[in-house]
């Protein structure tokens, strides 16, 4: 443990534990930190958001439509200008966030669940098992998932609910590939043998030995799916097979601005800014969870 | 070889199939189909007339091997929507996709390879972190917004290209950037990495120490060994990347299959819908098998396993 740098307060002699050696990692990684305050501040807002906003995202003002922001020479009364049906942006953009991270997150857990188990099911019986989840990975893989997506949402209607759910289940593949490699990795270790011979069920040793031991890659993928969902959501709403109106959704309201893109572009330039460092900055947090739960831990 | 072949066409074929039960199946789910193509309020007379004339009141499977049989010989049925027939329409508008797509490949190839190979031959430079960059704003940034930017910048504002269609060649410039962008921050990141373990072999140590140009060790005896992952993945985001069409076509109005699949859900039209989603499967199906066999033969280690 001599290469981890020990923490000033701490003499060298004591053993540091893990959890403060990571922190230590983390604090030192100028991206990880960076992305960490950007999601961080996004899901704040999200939050907070009926605190924050300064006006119902649903309440249209026709005599007040197409303001601008205030960057663009508009008035502080509407900072990020008003859409076509008067209806104040920076409210739609703080409720936007909400439903942004909302199926970020729960299409990426629904997905984590089924890739996981399908993942660590293959990699640790491989044979005859492994041979049939790369076989379902395979049929997933081929599926084309934006235009599945889309279908499912048009043939269900567009609620949130089905928004979710279909992402969630078409979402899956990376988890099992990963989880799979990371699986075999572990199962060739001698703790999973010794858990063997002290006679330890299967289900014990999948749930204690092996999901805490791949927990790390886990939570890599789980943040780069995250933003994956988010992607297409925004993909799905642009394309009117969403998120439906009047919901506050930041691709929709791209979609929405689309209409005056030749003469009002700050309609979509603002939602489309928020949702590309929103990305930006969940991928460089997933990265940098990456490299510090590396075990040689790069740089 | 020939064994390898017959083992991955075979598994090909089994995967084929799975997804085509459940494309048609898929669209089964949502109700009755003879309900939608009756249209809304029709009376229960004429629903059951439309359910026994287009053979709805079958049972599923046979309903599914009927619709396998005619799609083999390349018969989708009339479109709801469109009342053409649907093998006529995907075949005047799969040129355009495949054209925009190939584009984008060859984009992506262009951009990605030299950069991660540079990026690999100057680890932890400004060349490394450039290639980085480049690669996590791919990966952030929506397609469908990047697409409406460059079309706000290039077309609105300077005039270059037109905005949309593809009267001229010049439309399919903006569709080739957005679509290729798109796939690019894979291919690199996996060219960096491949590169990066093969310049620690000996044999580049000894091509170099022999005084051999370090661009021609580089780009003849490092990348030949490192690209053979980057086909496998490349065939796999070529086919992504007919998914992707759909919203690149959607933003510069081109006529190709991706934004025919836009307009056949929106309307709900399920011969369409079926026959691209299988024929998108296919398109990827058949590339990754492509590429499994291109790979087994360049690489001879991979035919045992």
């Amino acid at each position: 443990m001599s290469d981890i740098p020990m923490n000033h307060a701490a003499p060298a002699s004591k053993i540091v534990s893990p959890s403060r050696v990571l922190t230590a990692k983390a604090l030192r990684h100028r991206s990880f930190m960076l992305g960490f305050c950007v999601v961080g501040t996004v899901a704040l807002v999200a939050l907070l958001a009926p605190w924050l906003a300064p006006y119902d995202p649903y309440k249209q003002d026709l005599l007040a439509r197409m303001a601008r922001p205030v960057f663009m020479g508009g008035e502080w009364k509407h900072i990020l200008g008003t859409d076509a049906l008067g209806r104040d942006y920076l409210s739609r953009m703080i409720y936007g966030a909400r439903v942004s991270l909302m199926i970020g997150f729960v299409a990426a857990m629904i997905s984590a669940v089924i890739g996981t188990t399908l993942g660590i099911l293959g990699g640790f019986f491989g044979g005859k098992v492994d041979a049939v989840v790369m076989f379902i990975v395979s049929v997933r893989l081929a599926l084309p998932a934006t235009l599945v997506a889309l279908a499912v949402v048009a043939l269900f209607g567009g609620s949130l609910t089905v928004v979710v759910l279909v992402l969630g289940f078409l979402l899956w593949d990376r988890f099992a590939v990963v989880m799979r490699s990371a699986t075999m990795q572990v199962r060739q270790m001698d703790y999973i043998a010794a858990a063997e011979v002290l006679g330890a069920s299967v289900a014990r040793i999948l749930w204690k030995d092996v999901l805490p031991n791949v927990l790390n890659a886990l939570i890599v993928i789980i943040t780069l799916e995250m933003a994956h969902a988010i992607i297409l959501e925004a993909a799905l709403s642009f394309l009117g097979l969403g998120v439906q109106p009047p919901t506050p959704s930041w691709g929709l309201m791209i979609s929405e601005g689309k209409e005056m893109l030749l003469f009002e572009s700050w309609l979509i330039t603002i939602p489309g800014l928020a949702l590309f460092v929103l990305l930006l900055a969940i991928n460089i947090l997933g990265d940098g969870i990456r490299d510090i739960t590396a075990p040689e831990g790069r740089n | 070889m020939l064994k390898f072949i017959a083992m991955k066409l075979g598994l090909a074929l089994l995967v084929a199939l799975t997804v085509s039960f459940i494309s048609f199946s898929l669209l089964y789910m949502a109700g009755d189909p003879a309900i939608s193509m009756a249209g809304e309020g029709a009376s229960a007379e004429v629903i059951a007339a439309v359910r026994q004339q287009y053979g709805f009141d079958r049972p599923l499977l046979v309903q599914y091997f009927d619709w396998l049989m005619r799609a083999l010989s390349g018969d989708f049925g009339i479109s709801y929507y469109f009342k053409t027939p649907v093998s006529a329409m995907v075949a005047e508008r799969l040129p355009v996709t495949m054209t925009i797509g190939a584009l984008g490949m060859g984009f992506a190839l262009c951009l990605a390879i030299p950069t991660g190979v540079l990026a690999a031959a100057f680890p932890n430079t400004w060349v490394d972190r450039m290639a980085l960059g480049i690669a996590v704003v791919g990966q952030a940034i929506p397609s469908f917004w990047f697409g409406l930017i460059l079309i706000v910048i290039f077309s609105v504002n300077l005039g270059l290209v037109p905005a949309s269609g593809t009267r001229s060649w010049t439309g399919y410039i903006l569709p080739m950037i957005v679509l290729g962008y798109y796939a690019t921050p894979a291919i690199m990141r996996l060219t960096r990495a491949g590169m990066l373990d093969v310049l620690s072999a000996d044999y580049i140590r000894t091509a170099r120490a022999k005084g051999l140009h370090w661009g021609s060790v580089l780009f003849k005896h490092a990348l030949r060994n490192a690209i053979i992952p980057v086909v496998s993945l490349a065939a796999v985001q070529l086919g992504f990347m007919f998914g992707g069409s759909v919203v690149v076509e959607s933003i510069f109005a081109l006529h190709g299959a991706g934004f025919l699949a836009w307009e056949s859900i929106s309307r709900n039209d399920l011969p369409t819908m079926q026959a691209l989603i299988l024929i998108f499967s296919m398109f990827y199906i058949g590339f990754t098998l492509l590429a499994d066999i291109l790979n087994a033969w360049l690489d001879p280690r991979l035919r045992a396993g």
